[in-house]
């Protein structure tokens, strides 16, 4: 059985996620290669080749796939699936934009934000939101899989696999790209921090979130997040959003200020190793998963916290 | 401009599922069922160009059980002009939903098909895009932003670390996000004409598609209960505690 692991990158840097996934191909099979699909991605695939485990890297460049625009992706992926018996994807919005296109194409299910790999057909996943996990047996000949990464350790460095470059397949006709614009910041990406300190509703402004969040998460050299209360208000942009209908984060420390705890936030957060709740309502649910509670208005526990880290050498 | 909205029936948003003793699946006996919230942000979308000018005529369809027509009811309440039910008890995959949408709009001839980005309940988010592929349609999914001009559609996608635009031919799948609208709460009278507009029922069998389920659900669980800790007095209790027991600082 051999496995294809599609690479998470921005054209200039590996993501982690890549390194995730590769942990979970190599629970499939021992036969596990790589495709790194961008444009002037060179130095991902070199990247991608050091991934111990890792057999062979695939590197196919066009501006289509440097775009990340999911016909390219599929169009290029389809007839590579003829060497593999799965392809595994992790599961970030441009993995989740072309893999269900592939499986469509294979005329196969798509097996979707799995988290643990039972066997080489059975697979968990979660559904509602994380409320419920669900085990399936799929009886499909090739797996198309999507992969939550942060349920999955990173795979190592240390291995020194060949590239090769293959075509890159077409470009779709009927879809063109016009823009992209990513938001610039200096703090780590939300979904693979170490900690991430999250605002909700209880901010009452984005003016107010930016206040008390902001020189918190610096101080803590964490990403910013939010609940989907927060996002809905306009207190935050909607890529902060943590929760079933944002990003899944599982960071070392996750603080949560003013968030009451709706199902659909913790189903993004409850895998973080700690998590810190702070919230002036001592009901408030997110206190039933919190390993530590501070019952307190935000207004006056963020600056003690701020003052607190300060002596303490942060 | 013709639309097409699928709409599915799910737990409503703001109920906790909970997982049957016997780990068959998720107990839906006397749950509130609602519309999914991105299917209705989909419904939003299209009214609102229909309030432009821009849609002539929006058809909801929906597959599910014969309850599922009050989902559609809600869609019609909203704007929709008619609605179709294929009606079916089985608990369909999204490849199985992709080809009976296919063969829907093989008779609709939508120029548009707008739809949510994800159901809430198997959370596959993979539909739209299913359906965009076996169609040889372009996709743009992920929508805050939508604008149709000279037969195209120009799509603000929702990408990891911000946005990107692309721009579509129509006809075209596009799924929507969060952000693409506020849906509209339908007032009474428009639920009362809504009970007027047509609403056909047809059978899954009829449509010979294979619906044949590709997973097989082995059990649904509980996921690993998270215990609470405890409670600190003060921020300076925090910090040391997060140091020296949890060791996170």
């Amino acid at each position: 059985m051999a496995v294809l692991v599609i690479a998470d990158h921005d054209n200039a840097s590996l993501k982690d996620n890549t390194h995730k996934t590769v942990t979970a191909a190599l629970q499939l099979s021992g036969d596990v290669d790589v495709l790194v699909a961008g444009q002037g991605a060179k130095a991902v695939a070199e990247a991608a080749a050091k991934i111990k485990g890792v057999r062979k890297v695939l590197l196919a460049e066009s501006d289509a796939l440097g775009q990340g625009l999911a016909e390219a992706v599929e169009a290029l992926v389809v007839p590579l699936m003829a060497n593999y018996d799965a392809v595994l994807t992790p599961a970030t919005s441009q993995g989740k934009n072309f893999s269900p296109r592939i499986a469509a194409k294979l005329d196969v299910a798509q097996i979707t934000d799995v988290t643990e790999v039972v066997d080489g057909s059975t697979f968990v996943r979660p559904i509602y939101a994380g409320n419920a996990m669900e085990t399936v047996t799929s009886s499909d000949a090739k797996k198309v899989i999507t992969v939550r990464p942060t349920v999955f350790k990173a795979a190592e460095e240390g291995g020194s696999a060949a590239i090769e470059s293959i075509d890159a397949g077409a470009a779709p006709a009927k879809t063109h790209f016009v823009s992209q614009e990513l938001v610039k910041s200096a703090r780590p990406e939300l979904s693979g921090a170490k900690i991430v300190v999250s605002g909700g509703r209880a901010m009452g402004s984005a003016e107010e979130f930016q206040r008390v969040i902001d020189p918190l998460a610096d101080k803590l050299g964490a990403a910013v997040g939010a609940s989907r209360a927060a996002v809905d208000a306009g207190y935050a942009p909607n890529d902060y959003q943590v929760g079933q209908t944002g990003k899944v984060v599982a960071p070392e420390l996750y603080i949560a200020i003013g968030i009451s705890g709706a199902i659909q936030h913790l189903a993004g957060m409850k895998d973080s190793k700690v998590i810190v709740a702070i919230n002036k309502d001592a009901d408030a649910p997110i206190f039933q998963v919190a390993d530590y509670g501070l019952v307190a208005d935000y207004k006056v526990a963020v600056p003690e916290l701020m003052d607190a880290l300060t002596a303490a050498g942060k | 401009m013709k639309v097409l909205v699928p709409v599915k029936r799910v737990i409503d948003y703001n109920v906790k599922a909970r997982v049957k003793p016997d780990q068959s699946g998720v107990d839906l006996a006397n749950v509130k069922m609602s519309m999914n919230p991105f299917c209705e942000i989909a419904v939003e979308e299209a009214v609102r160009l229909k309030e432009k000018g821009v849609a002539t005529e929006i058809v909801s369809v929906s597959i599910g059980p014969i309850q599922a027509q009050e989902t559609l009811r809600t869609s019609l309440a909203m704007g929709a002009d008619r609605a179709i039910l294929i009606q079916t008890d089985q608990d369909l995959e999204p490849l199985a939903v992709a080809k009976l949408l296919k063969a829907v709009i093989a008779e609709e001839s939508p120029d548009l098909v707008l739809m949510g980005k994800q159901a809430i309940d198997g959370d596959n988010n993979a539909t739209g895009q299913m359906l965009s592929a076996i169609l040889d349609w372009p996709q743009a999914t992920f929508a805050s932003k939508l604008e149709i001009e000279g037969g195209k559609a120009k799509v603000t996608r929702e990408v990891d670390g911000g946005l990107q635009t692309i721009e579509v031919n129509l006809p075209a799948v596009v799924t929507a996000d969060l952000r693409l609208n506020e849906p509209r709460y339908a007032s009474l009278p428009n639920i009362m004409k809504a009970k007027k507009k047509p609403l056909d029922i047809k059978e899954l069998a009829s449509f010979g598609v294979d619906v044949a389920p590709r997973l097989k659900v082995v059990k649904v669980a509980e996921p690993p209960k998270r215990s609470g800790g405890i409670k600190v007095e003060t921020a300076a209790d925090l910090v040391n505690k997060l140091k020296t027991e949890a060791g996170v600082l």
